[in-house]
């Protein structure tokens, strides 16, 4: 090597390390000062989700990224990862770094907060109405004008001869397992009458009884099941793509469906009784404290509160739970319903998880059954 | 055994590259079986037969053996006709059919499986005729078999490729000329020079059935006992969840063992076959 080329070199090598060390200290300090909003750098998160809030994310980053920076100047990028909801708990454990968490059920998060100690165990607690900024229910797809004249209003309508039941897998999917326990509630409903029976101990008897005939209504309803997705939006395509004559769906993806272009074949039902499926947001303690995003994701979730995050969420078809701050011609979507809560009927998700879809529970037998 | 390392070849470098090799070998294919082996092994004796022996299990290794089977065998004779007419005629698009062949690999699986089951849907361009004959193959056995052939036809064409490529015409007019006939020239001649080949395209047709997920899970019906195949049931496994909301992983390794003991059964019985015709 020539002897220029080598000094050449070495200066260019200095040049570079000099470069790279006062680039490292001019980041350790914007790292130590970095405060809410008060840097100009750029700072990203990422909300984990479930599967069919694609489309209302996606517009709703836009618009807190925006908010974002009218609010402090600070130019922020908004990441988005979808699945089945168990799937993206399981990613978040095993170390999916989430700053927030926006997931199809409370079981879900409450996992990352006993198996994974990422966040306190009273999440809920923290953001009003439970923390779910919207809520949705359980609705049928069915199409306008079946093939086979099928007529199909109400829950007993699916156990009809020939009817074909497209859901996701209960194991798997949250939207699932929301269909599962609504159909349930409904057979509860049916048999007796009053949910003010269920704590009632004079009406044990009676209660053990519709719970009887409650798994042999779902048992019959999954038997009329030839295909379980893994997630909400694969059953939704499934069905879309001609498999089965109706799907159990979030009321949130079936007007998503009825409402697009090829979607005008399809019409949503809403059943005599549902249940109303709260799908709740969070923080993750331990991801924001050690990126130092704590700033910037809890206020991504209180926007969800604010009249133009609850309108946006009515717009893509999920119930707001301030209402008020929407104009009604996005309200006039949502159907009048009998809905009931998890905690009215199955006495919240840790006892419903363990009664229905753990190892060994009742879904187990159901599915079983299916094989027969 | 010292005479074996020790003999000269042209290209030095044998230790720099048996290093390589076993190193490849035991960080990215043995240590993780290892670790799936020792969780496996944490398993309580009896759980891990009630998992292995129970009804869905079973159903499971029992459907995906059959489909691999099958789609291994229609791949052999599908595979076959394909990598013959590409090797064997000169017509114009025979480069491009050449290409094609190998599409299936480099497809993301789960295009292909949503495709497939678009097409072969009640709904379909294909499906909607085959249903008017009661044929179902989206949520039925046959989809899976479907998937299977569509990912293992090219590992059959690829591996007949060479072999068909060295046996001359010739050899075709030589029996020809002795008399034979035509199906007596392909049964008594032919078959035999492709028969290591096509035996071992079948068993990497087979392996991959055997392990295919991404388009199975979009084309099978997945329920449990009856279109679930082992892929599926190790995902779904992986998933489901203990009364206390903690993660099953024990069970799932389980399988996970179970399926990678069988696969290598498989395998070995087929190399062994294979020997066996190369050496007759």
């Amino acid at each position: 090597m020539p002897r220029w080329l080598s000094t050449g070199c070495v200066t260019v090598c200095k040049r570079i390390a000099i470069c790279g060390i006062v680039g490292l200290g001019l980041a350790a300090v914007m790292v130590s000062l970095h405060g809410c909003g008060s840097g100009s750098q750029s700072v990203s998160i990422l909300n984990v989700s479930y599967d069919p809030t694609r489309e209302f994310y996606k517009q709703y980053n836009q618009q807190f990224v925006e908010y974002w920076k009218a609010q402090t100047g600070q130019s922020i990028v908004v990441r988005t990862s979808h699945g089945g909801s168990g799937k993206q708990a399981r990613s978040v454990i095993e170390g999916l770094e989430a700053d927030v968490v926006t997931l199809a059920l409370a079981l879900d998060i409450d996992v990352l907060a006993s198996q994974g100690g990422l966040l306190a165990a009273d999440w809920q607690r923290r953001l009003p109405h439970n923390s779910c900024p919207y809520t949705s229910t359980i609705v049928f797809l069915t199409y306008r004008e079946h093939p086979r004249g099928l007529q199909i209003s109400d829950w007993p309508d699916l156990l009809q001869q020939g009817v074909e039941v497209v859901t996701p897998n209960p194991k798997t999917s949250g939207g699932a397992r929301w269909n599962y326990l609504a159909a349930w509630g409904y057979a509860l409903k049916r048999e007796l009458g009053d949910w003010r029976k269920l704590k009632d101990p004079a009406c044990a008897a009676e209660v053990a009884e519709a719970e009887k005939k409650a798994e042999q209504f779902v048992t019959e309803l999954f038997a009329r099941v030839r295909k379980l997705d893994t997630g909400a939006r694969e059953a939704t395509l499934s069905f879309i793509q001609g498999q089965g004559d109706v799907l159990l769906a979030w009321e949130n993806e079936a007007l998503w469906v009825v409402n697009s272009p090829e979607g005008r074949r399809f019409k949503m039902v809403v059943p005599s009784v549902s249940i109303l499926a709260e799908p709740p947001v969070a923080v993750v303690d331990a991801v924001v404290d050690r990126r130092g995003t704590r700033c910037v994701a809890e206020a991504y979730l209180e926007y969800l509160y604010s009249a133009a995050g609850q309108t946006l969420a009515a717009v893509h078809h999920y119930r707001p739970v301030k209402p008020e701050l929407v104009p009604s011609e996005h309200l006039r979507q949502f159907a009048a319903v009998e809905l009931f809560t998890i905690e009215q009927v199955f006495g919240g998700w840790s006892e419903a998880h363990r009664k229905h879809f753990a190892k060994g529970g009742i879904c187990d037998r159901i599915l079983a059954a299916m094989g027969r | 055994m010292s005479g074996v390392l020790k003999r000269r070849s042209v290209l030095p470098g044998f230790g720099l590259t048996l290093g390589f090799t076993l190193s490849y070998l035991g960080l990215l294919v043995l240590l993780p079986l290892a670790g799936l082996v020792l969780a496996a092994a944490r398993c309580q004796p009896q759980e891990m037969l009630a998992t292995l022996l129970s009804h869905r299990t079973l159903a499971a290794f029992r459907l995906t053996l059959t489909t691999s089977a099958i789609a291994a065998s229609a791949s052999a004779v599908l595979g076959t006709i394909v990598a013959w007419v590409v090797v064997r005629y000169q017509f114009p698009g025979r480069r491009l059919l050449d290409a094609l062949v190998d599409l299936p690999l480099a497809l993301p699986t789960a295009v292909s499986g949503i495709s497939l089951a678009w097409i072969y849907g009640p709904q379909g361009w294909i499906g909607r005729h085959l249903e008017a004959f009661g044929i179902s193959v989206v949520r039925a056995p046959l989809g899976i078999i479907v998937a299977q052939v569509f990912i293992g036809l090219p590992f059959v064409v690829r591996t007949l490729q060479p072999a068909i490529e060295e046996i001359d015409p010739e050899v075709e007019e030589a029996a020809a000329s002795l008399g034979a006939g035509r199906l007596q020239t392909f049964l008594r001649v032919l078959l035999p020079m492709l028969l290591p080949g096509l035996l071992a395209g079948m068993a990497l047709a087979f392996a991959r059935g055997l392990g295919e997920y991404g388009s199975v899970v979009f084309i099978a019906g997945n329920i449990p006992g009856q279109t679930e195949v082992v892929p599926v049931l190790l995902v779904s496994a992986i998933e489901e969840s203990r009364a206390d909301g903690s993660y099953d992983y024990q069970a799932a390794a389980v399988i996970a063992v179970a399926a990678l003991a069988v696969s290598f059964v498989c395998l070995l019985a087929i190399n062994l076959l294979q020997l066996w015709c190369r050496r007759r």
